[in-house]
This record gives C-alpha cells, structure tokens and sequence, in this order.
C-alpha cells in the first residue's frame, strides 16, 4: 500500500507542464515594493525612511511582535517611499519602495556556492539565525519558522516532516528545488532537526516527481559518509493525491496520527516544514543569507513561456509577466499559488512576497464555472473532503446561518481545500457557501472565549 | 485596469456533470437494451421509445408550464428513468400504460417534489409500482416473444411467477423448475420470460462493472444487496429446499439485478454513506427474499426499494463516515 492520508481526496490531472524548466535567476527590476506584512502574525515595522541607501540582506523591517518577522532589502539602492500600497489582493500594506542601485550586498553573506555542511551544534544560536534571517514558512501559511521550532513547554517533537509534495496542479518550484538544490535542502533539514533535538526526519516527496526522489535519496547518502547528523533523514514516497501536502494530511500520511480538531501538529509530535523552508534556513544558518528572493513557477497552457524563476522579493508581477514576453491575451485569470487553493488576483502592479511561489494562467475554458443546479445527492464532495465533513449538508446550513448545527457538523475543520467544489456535478459553489458559514462558526467561537 | 476575473478558490473543477454522469448510466444500459430488443422483438424497441419519450415530454411540459424555470432535460436523467421503466414491464404492455407510467414517474414521484435531486423514492420504481397494483392483468401478461432473429426464447410466465404459482398449487419447488426446465446458464443468458430488465442477466451485469471503473458508482450497495439475497435465501433453503427457492435461483431470476445495480444506486434516493449504503443494501436484500417467499406477490424488489428509500433520510443522518482527528 502507497503512503498516503486516511480520508477523501482527488486526483486532478497535475499539469507539470514548468517541470523541465530549471530555475533561472530573473533580472532585477528598476524598483520594488517590499510590503511589511509577508507573514502570518503582526505586520513588521519599517527601520528605513525615504532617502536611505540600502544593500541587500540589510533589514528594512523588524518584527512587530513575538509571532512576527524581520523583512529583507532584495535589493540595493535607495529607499523612495515609505507607505500605504495595494498588495496581490488589492488590500492596502505598508510598503518600502525602494529604486534599485547596482547590487551590493551587505558584509557577512556569503554568495559563494561553497557546500557548508558542518551542522551547527548551538540550536540558541541558530535560532536566533533563522529569525534575524526572516525565515517564514514558504509552503503556503508564511508562518515564522523561528516560532514554530520552539513548541511550547511540555510538548515534544518526535518527528519533522519535509514537505516536499507540491500535490497542486501546475506548481513545479519545489520539484526543480529538490533537483537542484537538493544538498542544500537536506543540510537545511538536518539543521532544523538538530533544533527539534534530533528527532527523526521524513522527506515526503509524491511519486509523480521520481528524479527528485532519486536525487534526495543519493544525496542523503553522500552526506550521511560526511557527518553522523544526517543519520535519520529518509525520503517517503507518496501515492499522488490532493491535498496531500496539506499539515494534518501529511502528518495524517507519514505518522498515521490525526490532529485533533483545532489542534496543532505538535500535539501529535510532528513539525512539518515546507522544502522552500529548508532552503531558507540553510541560506540563513550556513551562509547569512535571508530571505531576499525565492523560486516562482510562471505556467499555464496558455502562457507561452513556462518557466521557473529565482525572483527577488519584492519584484512587481507585471515585471515578471513583460520579461517572459506579456500577458497572454487569451489568459482571464491571475493566480498566485496552485488552482486549488491559490487566489486569484487582479492587481498585476502588486509585488511578489516571500511566501508567492507561482504565478498561473488560465482561460475561460480552464477555469469557466458552470450555472449551478440541483444537488442529486450524488455524495462526491462527501467522498473528496480530506476531513471527512459532509460538503452538501454544511452548504445548506451555511445558506440559512444555522451557526449552531454548522458547528456540530463540524464546519470550523474545513480547510478550504477546495475538493468539494472540484468535485461536484451539480457545479454547487459548495466552498464558496461554506467559507461564509465557517467563517460565522468561528466568530461564535472567539466570542464564547472571550467571554470566558 | 485589467479584465482579470477574481474568484474564489478553487479554480479548476472536474469534468464530471450531472450530465455526463447520467449519460453514462445511459451508456451503461445500453446491451441491456440491445439484449431485450434482440430477445423481445422491436415491440420492446416501441415500449422503449414511448416510455423515454413521455418522460422526457412530461419534465419538460412540468419544468416550462408549471414551474417555469428553464427546462431540466438536458440533464439526461428523464432518459435513464424511461429506459429503467421500460426495461420493468412487459414487452406486450399497451403503450398508453407505458405512457402512464412515465407520467407517474415523473410527473409523481419526481417534479412533485421539485425534480432531480428532492425525490424521496426512485422515479422509475414508482412508476412501476403504480402501474403494477394498478393494471395487474396486463402487468403480469407474459407472451411468448417473437424475438429479432426468430430466437427460440421461452414462452410462460416468470420463473418467480411460476414457483409463486406451483407452491400454491402443492408442488415442490425441485418439480416446478423440472417442470419448466429451468437452469442457471439459461437466466444468465437471457433465455427467460421476463420482462426486458429481467431476463438479461449478463448485459446488465457489463452495464454494472462500465458504472464501475468510470468510477459513477461505488459497489457497496449492490454487492450488499446481493451478499444479503444469497444469505438470507441460504438459510430458508439449507431449512427446507422444497419450500424455499435456493440462493442461485434468487439471485439471478426476476429484477434483482437490474435493481440493485440501477436502480438501488440512484443517487438521489440512497444514502450518502458507505456505511449507510451497506445497511440499505441489507434492508433491500432482506426485504426482496421475505417478499418473495411470504408475500403476495412473485416478486419483491421494486416494494423492497421502495421501502428502503423512505428510510434513507434516517440512514444520512444515522450513518456518517468518521471525520478527521475526531474519535
């Protein structure tokens, strides 16, 4: 039997099409928009005013709080706004727009490709690297990686989990990272397990990526020879299936525990770092290098140019689109992230962020949604939801605001995966509904625990 | 400013439609349909049309007239109810009943409660079952059939029909199937008299196994129903053999088939649930063995669907698959 999650799940076709485009460093633009708000958690707040002079790597933003993160220059050059902008969803953020100079980079990076492998023994001293590095988690959440490798007391880590299943359509740049950055990632995961305590280490990687699987594996083995740190790093293979890569159903696929409901993995003993993050961290920890650019995956069927590109933070997406040669003009939809649960945005003025790992087109016909009709109890979304709610009772109840039944059915587990409006026949907006009643779910919640 | 489309995730969605999906239990239907005409004569063709036919006629006289929303037909699911209901009656049914029980059907058991999806019992079920208590004589008149090619199909009544008949008559059950020459390879093969959903055992069963590897339908609650049938039917055999119809002969004569891979695994009127689904096929199974061996009636299946459909709402809300990290 193939590793994989307990419950629901689909399987659409993963369209790939980027996956044998290596990462190309892309040009860096006449200026970027370095937004304060790139993490889950309190905005950070802006350390340079207009007039500035800056190099890259120099912080430009400290962290507004204890769940919260330093923010990079991506570039050098001098620093012409301090302000309000709208970022991929058109909402207002506090950016640094800074005009690009030459590239000088700060002292103390180390821009060499020297393999550093030695796993520092001082996890107080990494930690505080990986914070002052900016590092995020860049699978998708943007959580600070700092935050989430310290559990709290009386919680123990019995194994970390690299996630490196990319189980989105489309979405290719964590599949080029293993393939061409594969020691590094590896060295980044060993570095993470060093501060769990040495805990066991997983690399799941889904069967649909067999290069990337193979390499990982070889390069565990090679550094293995070079230090005892990388004993208990292994690579699983994953049957394909979204949404695999998603927390609980990774851990759910690689430790058979489950996360209770409003649970964190750690209670299960499971810390789950995206491949992205382990770059970061070993780009942080080896060689003093934060979070200034990251891989972006430019795909579509109908974007001529496929592409995977090592972008500097920051950079603005038209810039992007115009370097690959423009919109395509049959293209009616902008997404950054995957099809599934990427968002959909208009702004093309908006700058990159840490955590945007692609851009997709798609046309009318990819993304068409068709006229609603009648539910015909087919129980397709109920079979597909990876967290075994019931899509079709929790759209009815969503359409008439019952918050209590809502509740009991459990509609605050539902992580939007999207599987349930994939899947039905009907084409019933069944998410779309369901985010409106969770939503009203979750307020009832925080609302009961103020009260308390 | 861009002509960008902003949406909700997701932004993909499969190729399945209601429409596709009813087209392929069409598709699925298909040799049943072929083995009937060739086995019944093109009269069976003629039963097939009227009844596809009114029922298309009728959702869309009910969805344009009486509820004046855009019409509904194109979801091909008025088609698989006028085949199904067809392939229940007989060949020699007078085609204004055929048509009667296409306006039960649809018009009754579906539109009433506001078409595809809010049905409480199967459409097709109910249009027979009407039809059955309603013109008895000619619902259970069994004409030795022509067939395309002449075919040297067997006249008389059902082999249920005729078992019913025989053990009120005192005989034993081992003399009545001598007596009518019954075997198993003759019912797999459609050499029966039956009405065209009976007596094709093994298109049906093709039908079944193409629903499922296009993945329309999940096996649980026809294997149910079958593993229940033969059970059940073993025990009341193993006790007396004379009285009581053994396994195979359960299994292979009359609807049974057909219902429970057609017409037990409508969506609409099964439950949503794996296990919800296993314990309506047990119901179902049960139910049709009791029926056929107490009951008035030769035949069982169609009151046995029937039944289990009304207590799916309570089967939804009994049985529901176990959700994630909650014990």
């Amino acid at each position: 039997m193939k590793n994989t999650f307990s419950i629901g799940g689909i399987h659409p076709h993963d369209n790939k099409i980027s996956r044998d485009c290596a990462i190309t460093p892309l040009a860096t633009p006449p200026t970027v928009y370095i937004s304060v708000a790139q993490h889950i958690g309190a905005p950070a707040q802006p350390l340079v005013k207009p007039g500035d002079k800056v190099k890259v790597g120099q912080p430009v933003a400290e962290p507004g709080g204890f769940v919260s993160a330093f923010i990079h220059s991506s570039v050098s050059g001098t620093v012409k706004s301090v302000g309000p902008r709208a970022d991929l969803a058109g909402k207002m953020s506090t950016t640094i727009e800074i005009a690009v100079e030459g590239d000088e980079w700060m002292d103390g990076i180390d821009t060499s490709d020297t393999l550093i492998t030695d796993i520092p023994e001082d996890n107080k001293t990494t930690l505080e690297k990986i914070r002052l590095g900016g590092v995020v988690g860049l699978g998708g959440a943007t959580f600070p990686t700092h935050v989430k490798l310290s559990p709290p007391p009386g919680s123990k880590c019995e194994m970390l989990i690299i996630n490196g299943c990319e189980c989105e359509p489309y979405l290719t740049s964590d599949f080029r990272t293993l393939l061409e950055k594969g020691e590094q990632v590896v060295i980044g995961a060993a570095i993470i397990k060093q501060v769990l305590g040495g805990v066991p280490c997983t690399i799941a990687i889904e069967e649909n990526k067999p290069e990337a699987i193979d390499h990982i594996n070889e390069v565990i083995a090679r550094l293995r020879k070079v230090s005892p740190k990388y004993d208990g790093i292994c690579v699983m293979t994953m049957k394909m299936r979204y949404p695999q890569g998603g927390e609980k159903q990774l851990i759910d696929a690689v430790m058979h525990r489950q996360v209770a409901s409003g649970g964190l993995p750690i209670s299960v003993g499971a810390v789950v770092q995206n491949v992205a993050t382990a770059l970061a961290v070993y780009d942080a920890v080896q060689k003093n290098k934060p979070i200034i650019d990251n891989s972006v995956t430019v795909t579509g069927g109908c974007f001529p140019k496929q592409a995977n590109l090592l972008v500097r933070v920051g950079t603005p997406l038209s810039y992007i689109i115009d370097s690959l040669g423009g919109m395509p003009s049959d293209a009616v939809k902008v997404i950054s992230g995957g099809p599934m649960m990427g968002k959909a945005i208009s702004n093309l003025d908006a700058a990159t962020l840490k955590g945007t790992s692609s851009l997709l087109f798609l046309t009318a016909e990819e993304t068409m949604r068709k006229p609603e009709s009648n539910c015909i109890r087919c129980g397709k979304c109920a079979d597909a939801c990876p967290m075994g709610l019931e899509p079709f009772l929790l759209n009815k109840l969503s359409r008439i605001n019952d918050v209590e039944a809502l509740e009991d059915n459990a509609a605050q587990d539902c992580i939007e995966c999207g599987c349930c409006l994939y899947s039905c026949p009907a084409n019933i907006p069944l998410l779309d509904i369901i985010r409106m009643g969770k939503a009203e779910v979750m307020k009832a919640i925080k609302s009961r625990q103020i009260k308390k | 400013m861009s002509n960008l489309t902003v949406s909700p995730s997701p932004h993909i969605h499969s190729k399945d439609s209601t429409r596709s999906l009813m087209t392929d239990v069409v598709i699925a239907l298909v040799p049943a349909v072929i083995c009937s005409v060739v086995f019944l004569g093109l009269r069976e063709l003629l039963v097939l049309a009227v009844s596809v036919a009114s029922c298309l006629l009728l959702e869309w006289a009910v969805t344009r007239f009486m509820m004046k929303k855009p019409s509904t037909i194109g979801d091909m699911s008025a088609v698989v109810t006028g085949i199904l209901l067809a392939l229940n009656v007989p060949y020699t049914l007078p085609l204004w009943i055929v048509a009667i029980g296409a306006a039960v059907a649809i018009g009754v058991a579906k539109m009433t409660f506001g078409g595809l999806g809010q049905n409480v019992f199967n459409p097709a079920i109910a249009g027979r079952v009407f039809l059955l208590v309603s013109y008895p004589s000619q619902m259970t008149h069994w004409e030795a059939p022509q067939g395309l090619f002449g075919a040297d199909a067997i006249t008389g009544p059902t082999p249920l029909g005729a078992i019913k008949e025989g053990l009120l008559q005192g005989s034993s059950v081992k003399d009545i199937m001598a007596e009518h020459g019954y075997n198993y390879g003759q019912m797999l093969f459609a050499n029966i008299g039956g009405s065209a959903g009976e007596i094709c055992a093994l298109a049906l069963l093709a039908g079944f196994v193409y629903l499922l590897v296009r993945r329309v339908i999940k096996p649980w609650i026809t294997l149910s129903i079958f593993a229940t049938v033969a059970l059940t039917s073993l025990i009341f055999w193993g006790i007396n053999p004379d009285r009581f119809t053994d396994p195979c002969f359960n299994l292979l004569t009359g609807g049974l088939i057909l219902g429970a891979c057609f017409m037990a695994t409508d969506y609409v009127t099964s439950p949503m649930s794996t296990k919800g689904g296993i314990i309506f096929g047990v119901g179902i199974g049960f139910l049709t063995v009791m029926i056929r061996y107490f009951g008035s009636y030769p035949e069982g299946v169609s009151f046995a669907i029937l039944i289990m459909n009304s207590v799916v709402p309570l089967l939804n809300r009994w049985f529901k698959q176990k959700k994630f990290g909650r014990s």
